[in-house]
């Protein structure tokens, strides 16, 4: 396989997801499978090949600055989990 | 403060980079239209865009492109003609998309440099080079229970999008005077470019810096590791933590021997009160921001005809016009550099002064000894001086005919400031006058009659001891020329023999 | 005839000559969801108040003499990842299920100014991840010519309704093939528009460089309709094609003369469904018939489309779903919960002396990101994610998606020099008719290579399109592809015209409908 069960843990941790250890299992076998299927791309030299990031070419686009009206502050929070009502709220960052 | 080292007694250089952020001077933030306004209450300054709610896309502000251009090109940068944005990604509540639209391989300038120099020669000039400049958008304010570390994190997202440049030097520095130099140096750049307003306490200027040292091993250097400073409030701070870092990473030195590649980097922040770096908590993993090109925004190419543009409407930078002043009004160094450090309208207040009185030392001494002592009395920026620059010319001028010594036209000067007036009326209002010569030379006559000790001296050579008379003169009549009682009475004298 | 039988565009002329009106209309179709929304499960949401409301405000506006909207009265879904303010928009995942955005997605606001009446959110496959709408958290869909089988994916519940003669016309999204496989799996007409022909401004990202807004509908008629109303520049979008709009509707009734199709030899290959096959092929002889030349062409890179594929649109992914982390919106793990686990955990490790792991072990804040991201999103979403952070993380980017980037360039370049021989590439949409349910949930890869022929359109920006061309023996439809280059999708539109005009593939209608 080509993944370890090491690199998928870690690769957990930069997504910010948590597997259970079964969920581990399974997520090492899939993507060990899709990661060797998409080793297909290595037959293609491509030194000389530019990336293409857009399909359609496009340059150069800007906004003027010009100050448009924002959320109230009733609206930007109005979804949030956890709020004072002038704040996001979460569990503590320096948590130690 | 600590004298800055003498390079060759030391056992040890001091290397220094610095990484400087600053927020642009726009109206509105970098990929949507809230406003940047310092000092709004918390997230009312927030749309979908800067939130990161799904769906909401960014657009590039124009205005912020085109000051980070102008700002890179007064740092001597090059531009690249195609130049793009990535995304930085990683996890904290005050980035709220999960990742900073920031630029990573592509940055919009690189390669410039900014000179620095000590008019008072502590360090030799030399030149520090800009690795590079680019654009990213700033994160959100994050509130932290510094005390119990229990209580929820507050999160304010109105700071979130703000347009920042980030400037990265090479490590180029080798003293913390030399980096507080370059910073001083970088903050006037920006300022006479009217890029930022360069405010550290509002945070549109922050500054991390990079140090190491150089151990010498006989004909050799060995590096140590590299701490990465952060949290400091002022260019002073700045300053005196490079101090505390240089000393503390010699004691590690001498303690444990460890080279660059022993230790990881490590990031360490300020305590202005303790006046210590300590250990700053690392991320979570070692960082893998996982760079890679943001797929909502479009590459942007910048052509020559843009930047012949922007150079044409570039503002005055310092160093030339420190040269100018020197070569073109004919000021010292020292003179140069006190005008320029105020900021590109006193000089320009200066050079109108020296135009228009014709004399451009007396203009500077003017500029610096009365204008700038009465700015900081008043604590008011020189837009606001009551005097013009004509006004106050046409005062330096009476004193040149000798109308006003220069105690009287100090008076004067203070009268015309406090209420207003050309300094005609203010010689009015001071009951000042002209005396005419043949007042003058009774006076002069009856002084020299008074003090033949003084006649005596001068006879015999002592020219000073005329000043005695010219100080009696005054008290007899305070309105009298003082260059003109002395060239009365020498003359006086000289017909007595 | 029944109301729900007729076109949009047959609506739209009833509706503007007086004989119906859009509460009869909208009534109408109201009763078909009603009647087989529990079967059929293509709506996660519907606004029957909102939507006769709006239906009223028409009729009256209509009875005044005042000038109305190109799709006034007439019913429109909308996948349930385009932005909707105020109404719930979940894309089908538990991590949005109470999401309510403070504003309109662009398509919105352009579809709400042309009066059309917007009925509900349909259902899809978790965040357009997946080719059967079975990764949808919030609800099932099945297909109505067999509800055994899966409607496709992602835009799932978008050509379910339509295919159920629950609205005529129904907006879905394309990243891989998400219009254009469920439109073949259900017997409709969708067509994915060239990249930057429709403003994603609002259109919740999946893989945001291959995300195309597109219409579906039961005709390509209907689908012109829509089109016309969707697509335009937007200054909100930087991705946006600043280019103008052709009157879609006006230029359809004209037939392609001379025309020439390019049918590449690789799709009709081993692993064709063979009555998929026949189908197509038959397809093609409609066209030879129509006076169409015929080549074979080639596209070289084609095989290399679903592993390009599958790196790129993971990897952006894993960025744009990034933002789901408990904060700012959307869900958030139970906190007494999390931090009784912290607290628990810390003494535990406290007690046994274990410094090191005690360093190690997640604060309460990363903890939170974890717990809240594992609950939040289904598993085929997770494993994009991983897939996705794997590829873009340190010493993996130049062999992923740099050189699925580049890969992306050389398919883009296979078209143009295709195009140049021929005017439009036609071919299967899928290698297969609609599957049965829960067949292929077990291994992703299988359904990943579902997308075979769809995602080249997407890699290289173009626009393509899926219409009705046959039915399998057990009765389920099967759907042609055809391609055009970047900004001609009135080609796409008048050759699946002139194809519907001698065809009635298109009108057929499941008996539960
Ligand atoms: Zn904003």
């Amino acid at each position: 396989m080509s993944l370890t069960r090491q690199d998928v843990e870690k690769v957990a941790l930069l997504a910010r997801l948590r597997l259970a250890p079964s969920e581990v299992d399974t997520m090492t076998r899939q993507l060990s499978q899709i990661v060797d299927y998409v080793q297909l791309l290595s037959e293609l030299n491509t030194d000389d090949v530019q990336p293409l990031a857009h399909a359609i070419e496009v340059t150069n686009v800007f906004a003027a600055d010009q100050p448009l009206d924002s959320l109230s502050r009733e609206e930007a929070l109005s979804n949030a989990p956890h709020t004072d009502d002038e704040y996001y709220l979460v569990p503590p960052v320096l948590g130690s | 403060m600590k004298q800055p080292p003498e390079p060759d007694h030391l056992p040890y250089k001091i290397v220094i980079g610095l990484e400087v952020h600053v927020q642009l001077a726009t109206r509105t933030k970098l990929f949507c239209r809230c406003n940047t306004q310092f000092g709004a209450p918390p997230n009312t300054q927030t749309c979908p865009v800067c939130i990161g709610l799904p769906g909401a896309l960014p657009v590039m502000n124009d205005e912020a492109f085109r000051l980070s251009l102008q700002t890179a090109l007064a740092l001597n940068c090059q531009i690249p003609p195609s130049t793009k944005w990535d995304r930085k990604q990683y996890y904290y509540p005050d980035l709220p998309k999960g990742y900073q639209i920031s630029q990573y391989d592509l940055p919009l300038s690189h390669d410039g440099f900014l000179e620095i120099h000590d008019s008072q020669q502590r360090f030799e000039s030399k030149r520090v080079r800009i690795r590079r400049a680019h654009l990213e958008e700033d994160a959100g304010k994050s509130i932290h229970d510094e005390r119990s570390g229990t209580a929820d994190s507050r999160i304010d997202l109105n700071r979130t999008g703000t347009p920042l440049l980030e400037i990265v030097s090479e490590p180029d520095m080798s003293s913390a005077l030399e980096a507080r130099t370059f910073l001083d140096e970088l903050k006037l750049v920006l300022v006479y470019q009217g890029v930022s307003d360069c405010n550290m306490q509002e945070g549109s200027l922050r500054v991390d810096a990079n140090i190491n040292l150089h151990i010498r091993d006989r004909e050799t250097w060995i590096p140590t590791p590299i701490v990465e400073v952060k949290n400091m409030n002022s260019f002073r701070a700045v300053e005196r933590a490079l101090e505390f870092e240089a000393d503390r990473q010699f004691d590690v030195w001498q303690e444990t021997g460890q080279r660059l590649g022993d230790a990881p980097k490590q990031t360490r922040g300020w305590d202005d009160q303790a006046e210590v770096t300590r250990p700053q908590r690392g991320k979570e993993e070692s960082s893998d921001y996982r760079y890679f090109p943001d797929p909502d925004l479009v590459p942007v190419n910048v052509s020559p005809q843009q930047l012949d543009q922007i150079r044409r409407q570039l503002g005055p930078i310092p160093a030339v016009l420190r040269e100018q002043l020197q070569t073109q009004w004919g000021l010292g160094a020292y003179d140069a550099d006190v005008l320029v450090n105020q900021g590109p309208r006193l000089v320009q207040y200066f050079t109108q002064l020296a135009e228009a009185c014709g004399d451009a030392k007396e203009a500077s001494n003017w500029v610096q000894q009365d204008v700038m002592r009465r700015l900081k009395e008043q604590q008011t920026e020189i837009d606001a001086f009551p005097v013009s620059a004509a006004t106050l010319a046409e005062l330096i001028r009476m004193k040149q005919a000798g109308q006003l010594d220069r105690s009287r036209a100090r008076e004067v000067f203070q009268h015309m400031c406090d209420h207003l007036q050309s300094p005609q009326q203010a010689m009015t209002a001071l009951g000042i006058q002209q005396v005419d010569t043949a007042e003058l030379s009774a006076l002069c006559r009856s002084l020299l009659d008074k003090n033949p000790a003084i006649v005596a001296d001068v006879k015999a050579g002592k020219q000073q001891a005329i000043g005695s008379l010219v100080g009696q003169a005054k008290k007899q009549n305070p309105n009298v020329n003082p260059a003109q009682v002395k060239e009365i009475c020498l003359q006086l004298i000289a017909e007595m023999s | 005839m029944s109301l729900i039988d007729l076109t949009a565009t047959e609506l739209q002329s009833q509706l503007a000559l007086g004989h119906i009106t859009a509460v009869e209309v909208t009534g109408a179709f109201w009763a078909q969801i009603e009647r087989l929304n529990e079967q059929v499960g293509a709506f996660l949401a519907t606004r029957r108040d909102m939507a006769l409301e709006a239906a009223e405000r028409i009729d009256l506006q209509r009875a005044k003499g005042a000038a109305v909207g190109p799709l006034a009265g007439i019913p429109v879904a909308l996948k349930d990842l385009i932005c909707t303010q105020g109404e719930r928009t979940t894309c089908a995942s538990r991590m949005l299920a109470s999401f309510v955005p403070p504003y309109d997605a662009t398509v919105v606001e352009r579809l709400r100014s042309a009066d059309a009446i917007l009925i509900g959110k349909t259902n899809l496959d978790e965040f357009a991840m997946g080719g059967s709408t079975e990764s949808s958290a919030l609800g099932v869909t099945r297909n109505p010519w067999d509800l055994e089988c899966v409607p496709g994916g992602s835009s799932g519940g978008a050509a379910a309704c339509l295919a159920a003669r629950m609205v005529p016309l129904s907006v879905g999204t394309d990243t891989g093939g998400s219009i254009r496989q469920p439109a073949a799996f259900c017997g409709v007409t969708g067509l994915k528009p060239t990249y930057g022909r429709v403003s994603r401004y609002g259109l919740i990202a999946f893989a945001s460089s291959l995300d195309q807004i597109g219409p579906m509908a039961r005709s390509a008629e209907d689908v012109a309709l829509l089109l016309e109303v969707l697509a335009g520049h937007d200054a909100r979008d930087s991705t946006s094609a600043a280019v103008p709009v052709p009157r879609y509707t006006e230029c359809l009734r004209q037939p392609l003369s001379g025309l020439r199709i390019g049918v590449p030899r690789a799709h009709f290959a081993d692993g064709l469904d063979p009555e998929v096959a026949a189908a197509v092929q038959e397809g093609l002889r409609v066209y030879r018939d129509q006076g169409a030349e015929i080549r074979e062409i080639e596209l070289p890179h084609g095989r290399y489309g679903i592993a390009a594929y599958y790196v790129i649109a993971p990897s952006e992914a894993s960025s744009n779903l990034a933002r789901y982390d408990g904060v700012h919106y959307g869900y958030r793990t139970d906190e007494a919960a999390l931090l009784a686990e912290w607290r628990e955990e810390s003494r535990r490790l406290m007690d046994a002396g274990d410094t090191s792991a005690l360093q190690q072990s997640d604060n309460p804040l990363v903890r939170m990101y974890r717990r809240t991201r594992a609950e939040g999103f289904g598993p085929e979403v997770k494993r994009r994610i991983m897939l996705g952070t794997y590829a873009l993380s340190a010493g993996y980017y130049d062999a992923y998606y740099l050189k699925a980037q580049k890969v992306r360039r050389l398919i883009r370049q296979d078209y143009d020099r295709a195009f140049e021989q021929v005017d439009l590439i036609l071919g299967p949409v899928t290698p297969g008719p609609a599957f049965r349910a829960g067949e292929k949930a077990s291994d992703p890869l299988s359904m990943y290579l579902v997308d075979l022929f769809t995602v080249g359109a997407n890699l290289a920006g173009i626009p393509a399109i899926s219409v009705p061309c046959g039915f399998t023996s057990r009765g389920l439809p099967v759907g042609l592809h055809l391609q055009a280059p970047p900004l001609e999708e009135s080609r796409l539109l008048r050759a699946a015209y002139m194809y519907q005009q001698t065809t009635d593939w298109h009108t057929r209608k499941p008996s539960l409908a």
